[in-house]
């Protein structure tokens, strides 16, 4: 780390800035880095990492800003560029071609064949042939081969994107022994990353995003974790609002509405356990791709389990089909409105399209109770139906209403919120918490994951929060600081529980 | 062993059912040899190159639906001037490209576009074929000192047909423009995220598909020695055989000898019910059931082998 600090700048980006229409993803972020380096690029969900890392591999454009290579001012106007400079990223998804073998896949890229077979081996993948296709290989060996394949080029700056996530130990033991090997050779990487232990164990130095802004540059030392999740939260928060009036006290001994055991799907959702009990907002709290994802789309049927087992009303429960989550009174509200809604249609349709799904009820429509039911559901979520006639033109808070109204106009039991706020107006949001609280109240029972650490306490009664596909923490509302969750979400408060019996860990 | 066969499986599958229609053939015909070998050969040829056209653009996750009117002008300018059109395509997809239009809605443009384009040229069956390019393609191979007896068998057509496969598709299939031509249909992000330059590659995909029209389009008039300015069946006959050759049409799987094949199978086909006079009506009936079926068995299939 020492003959880290004296090597010369290979990559140096400055100011820069990049808007989607209204929303600016990043207004001023920078990034330094020396040869012989490992610089960890952290950030809270959404605080612009993604955007930044986009636009540094040339896949994105900046609108402002200044990126030197060497020096050299560089204006990527496309990945193949980027890769010529010598900035070779490694993406969450890989970017290898499905349908091409593993030898057609390096000869796409001019990779040489020999040095790629020296990394694969490097990395422990054992038996790999050149004619296996990609499509038939696993996940965990498809972000390896992606990683051998870019090592295999010699990249000036390697950039990895959450590169451990989805692989198991052994072989995150054998991928960051490989890049640290990188960086002593005095090449360059960039570690995307939100495990904590793994930063302090391989990275020199770390810069933190919040907001679209580069806010803060450390050297890894003891203790640092505390001073980045601080920074990236933006100083020590105050203490949210919270009225304790809202939390209704609910018996435990009653069965649950809904009841999780060591359920795992996918490559993320390893075991998670948890009960929803009837007239609870359990909150959800996790890092991007934690197995959330998977979790909500196992309880909404859209894909089968590996393991555990689902319980309604104490009942064993098993969905082959969103339809036959919404049968059990489970419904997901998607994160992405547009994976909900009919965005041609109008507001009315929308609502009353699960009122209608089921082939029982394909013959006339009863008008007159479909037309209460929807102008019920409009009235009770304020919708503001002015553009009433195509969805598509709703601002985005409203068409989230709508996706809610729907369910509400359905007669809801349980409530699968997948980020429901993300990309809506701060008016909207307060609209959102008191409708949960109140549909709570009248006994629906509500899982509500939010990228938003904040809204915890504001709708919540409890919180759950994910990491690594496990539950590491439980926390009651009124202990439910932004602080507490990040530091539970980053896996430190199960950490210290771990490493000290003795002392007892902060609420 | 069971990669080989993983890998060619469904060309050797087709190449089957062709041996069974073929031995059909001659069960049905006793006299069928190598002058009705000749014709068949002929009277595929034009499918073929349309398919091979096809097959490129659709492997590159596309679809030209005005392949059979490029092989109509491509046909009567090569009867009235006796010289091809060559890429006259490759242009069009720089619309594509440039304006993101979905490859149906231009290519479908452009079926109209070149139908009227090849009657302005032409507006009556006629021009005529240059003798000798005309015996590139009918007839029987003949090698200068071997016997005729041994290569009466082997239609020119089928060797014309060969020649410009090998000649293209083969070192295409393993260049980096050929792999680039699988990326984009296969994951056109990822192929992005590779460095893999998507706008270009279409191009090429288009203009190699414009240029096997034109050589289907050719063919045509070579074999029957006047130029045609209506559009044949080609169109729907492409894409019938791509998919019956095994090649996705969401891109990026199979490769053209499958579907070459397939033109052989549904010509044979074609043929045998002709040779039992059945109604032409229930001929495209049957054509149909058979093409659902193959490649329902195949998917079956492919779903059994993935467990």
């Amino acid at each position: 780390m020492t003959e880290a600090a004296a090597g010369r700048v290979v990559l140096d980006a400055r100011g820069v800035a990049k808007r989607f229409g209204a929303v600016a993803a990043l207004k001023d972020a920078s990034l330094t880095v020396k040869a012989g380096e490992i610089v960890a690029l952290m950030g809270a969900n959404g605080a612009g990492k993604s955007t930044f890392v986009k636009i540094l591999t040339g896949a994105l454009r900046p609108d402002s800003g200044h990126i030197h290579i060497d020096g050299q001012e560089s204006r990527f106007t496309s990945p193949a560029q980027a890769r010529r400079a010598g900035i070779m990223p490694v993406y969450q998804e890989p970017s290898l071609i499905p349908d091409l073998d593993v030898g057609d896949n390096l000869r796409l890229v001019d990779a040489p064949i020999e040095p790629f077979r020296h990394w694969v081996d490097a990395l422990g993948i054992t038996n790999l042939r050149l004619d296996d296709t990609i499509s038939q290989l696993p996940l965990a060996t498809l972000r390896i081969l992606d990683l051998a394949l870019t090592l295999a080029k010699e990249p000036k700056v390697l950039m990895l994107d959450e590169m451990t996530a989805a692989l198991p130990t052994d072989l995150v033991e054998r991928v960051l022994t490989v890049i640290r090997g990188q960086a002593d050779a005095g090449r360059t990487v960039i570690y995307i990353s939100h495990r904590f232990a793994e930063i302090a164990r391989v990275c020199d130095r770390a810069s933190v995003l919040r907001d679209g802004v580069t806010v803060g540059d450390f050297v890894i030392e003891p203790g640092i974790e505390e001073k980045i999740v601080e920074l990236m939260l933006g100083g020590v928060p105050t203490r949210a609002e919270v009225t304790g009036a809202h939390i209704r006290a609910v018996s435990s001994a009653e069965t649950p509405r809904l009841r999780v055991s060591q359920l795992a799907a996918g490559s993320r959702l390893a075991d998670v356990s948890f009960e929803l009990r009837k007239g609870e907002v359990l909150g959800v709290v996790a890092l991007e791709g934690q197995g959330q994802d998977e979790l909500f789309d196992v309880l909404a049927g859209f894909r089968r389990a590996q393991g555990g087992t689902i319980e309604v009303d104490g009942k064993a429960a098993s969905f082959g089909h969103p339809a036959d989550a919404i049968a059990k009174g489970l419904t997901l509200v998607p994160g992405d409105r547009k994976d909900a809604l009919l965005m041609l249609r109008s507001v009315r349709e929308n609502i009353a399209l699960p009122l209608l799904a089921r082939p029982s009820k394909w013959g006339a429509i009863p008008m007159r109770e479909e037309a209460a039911r929807v102008t019920g559901a409009v009235e009770r979520l304020q919708i503001d139906m002015r553009a009433q006639a195509e969805v598509r033109r709703l601002s985005g808070g409203n068409q989230q209403k709508v996706t809610i109204g729907r369910w509400v106009a359905a007669g809801v039991e349980t409530l699968l919120l997948f980020d429901p706020t993300r990309g809506i107006d701060v008016r909207t949001k307060h609209q959102i918490y008191p409708l949960l609280r109140e549909l709570a109240a009248q006994g629906a029972s509500i899982l509500f994951y939010t990228s938003e650490l904040g809204e915890i306490p504001l709708a919540c009664d409890r919180a759950i929060v994910i990491f690594g596909g496990r539950i590491v923490d439980v926390i009651d509302a009124e202990a439910a600081t932004e602080q507490n969750l990040m530091r539970a979400a980053y896996g430190l408060t199960e950490k210290e529980r771990a490493a000290s019996s003795s002392a007892e860990a902060r609420p | 062993m069971t990669r080989v066969l993983a890998r060619y499986g469904w060309s050797l599958g087709l190449l089957a059912i062709l041996a069974i229609l073929l031995v059909a053939t001659r069960l049905i015909q006793p006299n069928f040899g190598a002058s009705g070998l000749d014709s068949l050969a002929r009277a595929a040829l034009p499918f073929a190159f349309a398919t091979v056209g096809m097959g490129i653009v659709v492997i590159a996750g596309g679809i030209d639906l005005s392949i059979a009117s490029i092989m109509a002008v491509a046909g009567v300018v090569a009867a009235l001037l006796m010289h091809q059109m060559g890429d006259a395509n490759a242009g069009w997809v720089v619309l594509i490209v440039l304006t993101r239009v979905p490859d149906i809605v231009v290519t479908l443009a452009m079926l109209f576009v070149w139908e009227g384009v090849a009657l302005l040229i032409l507006n009556a069956p006629g021009g005529a074929a240059a003798p000798w390019l005309r015996e590139l393609v009918v007839g029987a191979v003949t090698i200068p000192g071997l016997p005729p007896e041994l290569t009466s068998w082997l239609p020119r057509a089928l060797v014309v047909l060969i020649a410009f496969v090998v000649i293209f598709w083969l070192p295409l299939r393993r260049s980096k423009l050929g792999l680039s031509i699988y990326a984009i249909g296969s994951d056109q992000h990822a192929a992005f995220r590779s460095g893999v330059p998507i706008g270009l590659t279409r191009v090429a995909a288009y203009g190699f598909a414009g240029l096997f029209a034109a050589l289907g389009g050719l063919s045509i008039t070579l074999s029957t020695g006047i130029g045609e300015p209506i559009a044949g069946p080609y169109l729907m006959a492409s894409v019938a055989a791509v998919v019956l050759g095994g090649v996705a049409l969401t891109g990026g799987k199979g490769g053209l000898l499958g579907p070459i094949i397939a033109v052989f199978i549904l010509r044979t086909l074609r043929l045998d019910l002709t040779l039992l006079s059945v109604d032409p009506n229930v001929t495209t009936i049957i054509e149909g059931t058979i093409m659902v079926a193959v490649v329902m068995a195949g998917g079956l299939l492919a779903m059994r082998g993935r467990r």
